[in-house]
Formats: structure tokens, C-alpha cells, sequence
């Protein structure tokens, strides 16, 4: 998938109408196992040359979208999930992918706390497992990625849903002085608390309405670059 | 689902607003608080021979803690940003460094994310080593967490039996990898070696004896009056709360959530092998520390199964090329039950040697949210208890 591009297209928007089952109630049975997963064992292949696999698709440019290719057989319960939150907000998202028990979202930063707030209050997501930053300089972007799960519907055990925007990426960053901004997703998910505060120092991701923007994990008079933007390199290498 | 946030939190920043009166504008966190008078601040760590390297900032009214600070970080170590500069094949060491007692299980997620780029399909008995390996980590994991928790408590016992029996587990795992803690023996597209000869009679015999002797700590520790009475209904944490915190692991087991990934999203071959997911339902730091004691009763239950359904004979490992590379611009999200929780890692490749961009999504940093919550309004003497039964490991959460 392409998170980078926060620009919502319509070309890979699906249209049919959600067909998966309705979701049961958050507080089910903690104890209802989800639907047993029909993943079949392929016969071992000790000796498969995976040479020729790799090489398949070398593109040179990494932020290139890649176009759906595997739109042959998606799976249905996944579908139905990007199903529901295209048919909620239309053009404003982009679905990224739809993979076996992951189904990807990109959404402007205008829209995504609302995306946000219709992914747990609709769709019964209700954790951020992962919060990830991926600088990208050639599209002058930070993408931000919000990898949310499910505790309280049993049926979404398996499911992650990877909702990811874009912030603006400044050449010569002052963090939470410019314009390297996104509103925070905090007061609707809880547990994303500490993962922005990471975001914020490791890539000058500021978050508009977090109640706590201080450093986390580096040094509190850090000066230099945010560590993990691509520009800050690593000596010797 | 209510919308409004767990009462109680109060993280130490909640109150921190940014002061933009003054004439140069200060980062957050470099802004001046005012103090209470009642009030006392505590900075427990970062040498603390118990906290690890963490140091919590804790603000005491008394003896009742009226908020704490987590301060992670003083073993940040950039793992990720490492990971951007070396191939998917030389990243396997260094990427089990945060945690050298699971070591199997923080590459495991790594590895099954390779292995979907590159779109390799596994030997099925190097599924079955991995699971075996994996579980033995989470056993010498879990003891060595215990053996902690049992000197934070004053427990000098149960300091000592957890460590000499994890030697055990440790011989084994020596056996299997050639190394004692940092094995580096998960690769994309299997495992490193093949068993030695005569290891699965040598493991069952050291599992059998190791999980009689993990039964023996039910008198000595899990039925002990003082621990019961020390441990019992301190830092609980509902299971609403549980759950809006986003906690993974024997906390959100232990709050009655039964959610084992190894159940729910079963990787390898954990579908094929019959074992049960603990769950409490009370939610203490006592529930909390049992459930991975619990875990590792199930953890010799898997090794016995696998040790029988494992496949005589065949290959172990898929030969990859020296720098693999993944089919043009993808992404992956894998998971596994860890020692600790849930850990995930989400790796983004484009197409070259390096991954672009690597994320652990460890769950020490994911519990590590749930700390300030549970000390409000505890005492300080049970401060120690809480924060270790999070199952926190401060190297993990730095990264």
C-alpha cells in the first residue's frame, strides 16, 4: 500500500454494499472463540527456489501507489469492513488494501478523527495496537500509521484495521513549532497516549488536543533532527 | 461503548499545559509547574535495582500515591532506526537485543513479516521448532520475571528457585541454537539449524521435571499468606479499562479479557495444538502475577504435543538469498503472543535489501500506559508489586 498519499482517490473505491455479518455486541462472552480460521497447510516444498520471487517488481521509486492488483478474489469479511466505511464517508477515504484479516484505510488529516470516531463507535474497533510514523521525502510527507484493534467483538479477534494519514513533512523542522501537525486520535482511542508522544519526538509529529506533547523515549534537551526522519543518518553508515 | 475516558487517569501531564505566555516559547515538558505544598516528589529509578532502567516520577500526598510519571528511555537504543540501515538477514541479532530472555519470541513477528513479503511458505517441522522454541523463551522469560517480582517483594525464595530452575530451560535452549539467551535462531523461511540428536527425549525430560517443580511454587509463593495479602486487590484495573487502555498480555488476561493472539490469530502451527488461554477475572496485581505462571503450564502442555506431532524428518529452513528483497512497495502487520503480550511489527520495504521503515510495537510499551492509572490512589509500599506485575520490561519498551 501507498500510506503516503493522503490525497483520497476514487478509482480503487469498492461500491458493492457491506455484505459481511452484523457485528455482535463489544461485550460479548470473553471467552467466545472467533470463527476458526479456514487457513489451509500448503504441502512443504523443503527445496522451493525462492529466487525468482523477489525479483518480480523491483520498482525504483518506493512511494509509488501500487495499483490493486489482488482485487481477483478479496476476502469477504474484510470487504465488508472497507465496505461500510466507504459507504460512510465516500470519496474522503482511500482504501489502501484489502488483505486476509487486514484491511488498510488512508484518509486525509481533515478526516480522520471522524474516520476514527465511526471506526469504534461503528465498527467496534476499540484499541490502537501501534502507532508508526514513515517519513517520506520525496512526497515531502510523514505518514502516520494507526494499526487499531478488537478486544470487545470477537468476530474482529483476527482483524486489524490500519487506518494511516499524512502530515505535512517540513525540510528544516522546529517540532511542535511548525507546521508538522495532525490532530490527535487520543480522545478516541485511549491507548494511543504514549504511541504519539513516541510519534511526536521520533519524528516532529505534533498533536493538536494532546493533552501531554512531551518527550518520551529521547533525552528531554534532545536538539538535534527527529531520530527516525530519513535525513537524520546514522554515523559511518 | 461510553465515549468518555477511564476516570482516575492522570498521567503526571494531564495537568501540564503549555505555558505561551512567556517570551520564548519552551518544548513541552520544559515548562515550569507549580508545586503543592502537601505534595512529594519521588523519582524512583533509574537505578533502582528493581524498576530496571525506568525511572517513575512519583508525586505522594502522605503515603498514597497522587500521581505517577512514567519516564522511559534510558535504554533507548534506536532498534528501528538501526533496522533502516541493514538487510532483513543481518537485522535478526541485533532485533533480539530489547529482550534477550524471549529472544525467539520478539523476532518471531519479524520473521513471519519477511517471510509474507517475500511470499515464502515454511517447512512444516521448522513450524514446529519454532513453536517449541518459542515456548521454551516464554518459560525462561516468565521465570526470570518471577524470580524479580519475587525479590521485589521481599521474597528471597522465590528469587532463587525461578533462576535455578530457568538453568533448565537454558541448557535446552543451549542444546537447540548453540546459544544460551541471545539465540538468533528464527531466519525468514525457517529456523536457523536442525535439532541436535536425541533432543526431543533430553527436552522431555527436562520439561516433564521443569513443570513439577513450577507446581511446587503454589505453596511457597502463590499460597502465601503475605503475598496473598500484599498482592490481592492492589492496583486493580477493571476490564472496561483494561480493554480503552489498550493493555495486551496477562494484564488484559488477568482482567478477564481472553485474548491469547496464539488462539485468536494462530501463526505456525499453534492451530493444530490443544492448550488454553488463562484468563482472571479480578483484575489485581495477585492475578496478574499468576497468570504467567498459569501461561507456563500451558507453555510445557504445547512442547509435549509439539515434541509428538513434530515431523521426523525433513528440511528446516528455506535457502533465501543473502540480501532478500520484497516484491515491490508492501507492507506487513504480524503478530504473536509474546512472554509479555501481543507484539507486533509492522514493516514497510520497498524493495531493497533494508526495510524501510521497521516497527516493534512491543507490549511492555503498550502496558506501560496502564502504570500511572493503577498507582493513583495506591500506597507507596505497593508501588513495587504494581509495576512489576505489569510484566514490563523497561529494554523492551525503549527499543
Amino acid at each position: 500500500m501507498s500510506s503516503d498519499s493522503g490525497k483520497p482517490t476514487t478509482d480503487s473505491k469498492p461500491d458493492s454494499k457491506p455484505d459481511s455479518k452484523p457485528d455482535s455486541k463489544p461485550d460479548s462472552k470473553p471467552d467466545s472463540k472467533p470463527e476458526s480460521k479456514p487457513e489451509s497447510k500448503p504441502e512443504t516444498k523443503p527445496e522451493t527456489k525462492p529466487e525468482t520471487k523477489p525479483e518480480t517488481k523491483p520498482e525504483t521509486k518506493p512511494v509509488v501507489k501500487k495499483p490493486e492488483e489482488k482485487s481477483v478474489e478479496l476476502p469477504e469479511f474484510e470487504k465488508g469492513i472497507s465496505d461500510k466505511i466507504v459507504e460512510k464517508f465516500g470519496d474522503k477515504v482511500e482504501v489502501a488494501f484489502v488483505k486476509k484479516d487486514r484491511v488498510g484505510i488512508n484518509v486525509s488529516r481533515e478526516n480522520i478523527h471522524n474516520v476514527a470516531k465511526f471506526i469504534r463507535d461503528g465498527l467496534n474497533y476499540d484499541h490502537v495496537e501501534s502507532v508508526s510514523g514513515v517519513d517520506y521525502p520525496q512526497n515531502q510527507e510523514i505518514a502516520v500509521v494507526y494499526h487499531i484493534g478488537s478486544y470487545s467483538d470477537p468476530s474482529l479477534a483476527r482483524q486489524i484495521l490500519v487506518l494511516s494519514t499524512t502530515a505535512q513533512r517540513e525540510e528544516n523542522p522546529i517540532p511542535g513549532n511548525d507546521a508538522t501537525r495532525l490532530p490527535t486520535l487520543r480522545d478516541v482511542f485511549y491507548s494511543v497516549e504514549f504511541h504519539e508522544r513516541e510519534i511526536f519526538e521520533m519524528f516532529g509529529v505534533y498533536f493538536e488536543g494532546h493533552p501531554d506533547n512531551r518527550r518520551l523515549l529521547l533525552p528531554e534537551d534532545w536538539a538535534d533532527l527527529p531520530p527516525l526522519r530519513k535525513d537524520f543518518a546514522i554515523k559511518g553508515r | 461503548m461510553t465515549t468518555e475516558l477511564p476516570q482516575n487517569i492522570k498521567s503526571g501531564s494531564s495537568e501540564t499545559q503549555i505555558d505561551k505566555s512567556t517570551s520564548s516559547w519552551l518544548p513541552p515538558g520544559l515548562a515550569l509547574q507549580k508545586v503543592d505544598e502537601r505534595i512529594m516528589t519521588l523519582n524512583v529509578g533509574p537505578q533502582h535495582p528493581g524498576s530496571g532502567h525506568m525511572r517513575l516520577i512519583v508525586q505522594i500526598d502522605g503515603d498514597y500515591i497522587v500521581a505517577c510519571d512514567p519516564d522511559p528511555g534510558y535504554v533507548h537504543r534506536g532498534e528501528e532506526k538501526m533496522a533502516e540501515y541493514r538487510n532483513y538477514i543481518t537485522n535478526i541479532p541485533h532485533l533480539e537485543r530489547p529482550v534477550i530472555h524471549d529472544s525467539c519470541n520478539i523476532l518471531y513477528p519479524y520473521v513471519l513479516g519477511v517471510e509474507e513479503l517475500l511470499g515464502i511458505e515454511v517447512p512444516e517441522r521448522a513450524k514446529y521448532l519454532r513453536v517449541i522454541g518459542a515456548e521454551i523463551n516464554r518459560c525462561i522469560y516468565i521465570m526470570y520475571w518471577l524470580a524479580i517480582y519475587g525479590i521485589f517483594l521481599g521474597h528471597s525464595t522465590m528469587f532463587m528457585w525461578p533462576t535455578g530452575d530457568r538453568e533448565l530451560l537454558i541448557d535446552l535452549m543451549e542444546k537447540m541454537t548453540g546459544a544460551r539467551v541471545t539465540h538468533s535462531h528464527f531466519v525468514p523461511g525457517g529456523v536457523r539449524n536442525d535439532l541436535p540428536a536425541n533432543f526431543e527425549d533430553v527436552c522431555l525430560r527436562q520439561v516433564n521435571y521443569f513443570e513439577k517443580r513450577i507446581k511446587e511454587y503454589a505453596a511457597v509463593f502463590y499460597d502465601n499468606p503475605i503475598l496473598i495479602s500484599r498482592t490481592k486487590d492492589t492496583g486493580v484495573l477493571s476490564r472496561q479499562d483494561a480493554i480503552r487502555l489498550g493493555t495486551t498480555g496477562s494484564v488484559l488476561r488477568a482482567s478477564g479479557v481472553d485474548f491469547d493472539v496464539r488462539k485468536k490469530e494462530p501463526y505456525d502451527v499453534y492451530d493444530e495444538l490443544d492448550f488454553e488461554s488463562i484468563v482472571m477475572k479480578e483484575g489485581d496485581s495477585y492475578a496478574r502475577s499468576k497468570v504467567p505462571w498459569l501461561d507456563m503450564m500451558e507453555s510445557c502442555r504445547i512442547i509435549r504435543q509439539a515434541l509428538e506431532k513434530i515431523p521426523k524428518s525433513g528440511s528446516v529452513r528455506v535457502k533465501l538469498k543473502p540480501n532478500p528483497k520484497g516484491k515491490g512497495f508492501d507492507t506487513v502487520y504480524k503478530r504473536v503472543e509474546s512472554g509479555r503480550g501481543s507484539l507486533g511489527c509492522y514493516i514497510v520495504s520497498d524493495a531493497k535489501p533494508e526495510p524501510y521503515r521497521l516497527k516493534l510495537s512491543v507490549p511492555s510499551f503498550r502496558n506501560l500506559i496502564a502504570l500511572p492509572y493503577l498507582l493513583k490512589g495506591e500506597k507507596l509500599g505497593n508501588m513495587p508489586s504494581v509495576y512489576w506485575s505489569l510484566n514490563y520490561w523497561p529494554v523492551e519498551a525503549d527499543r
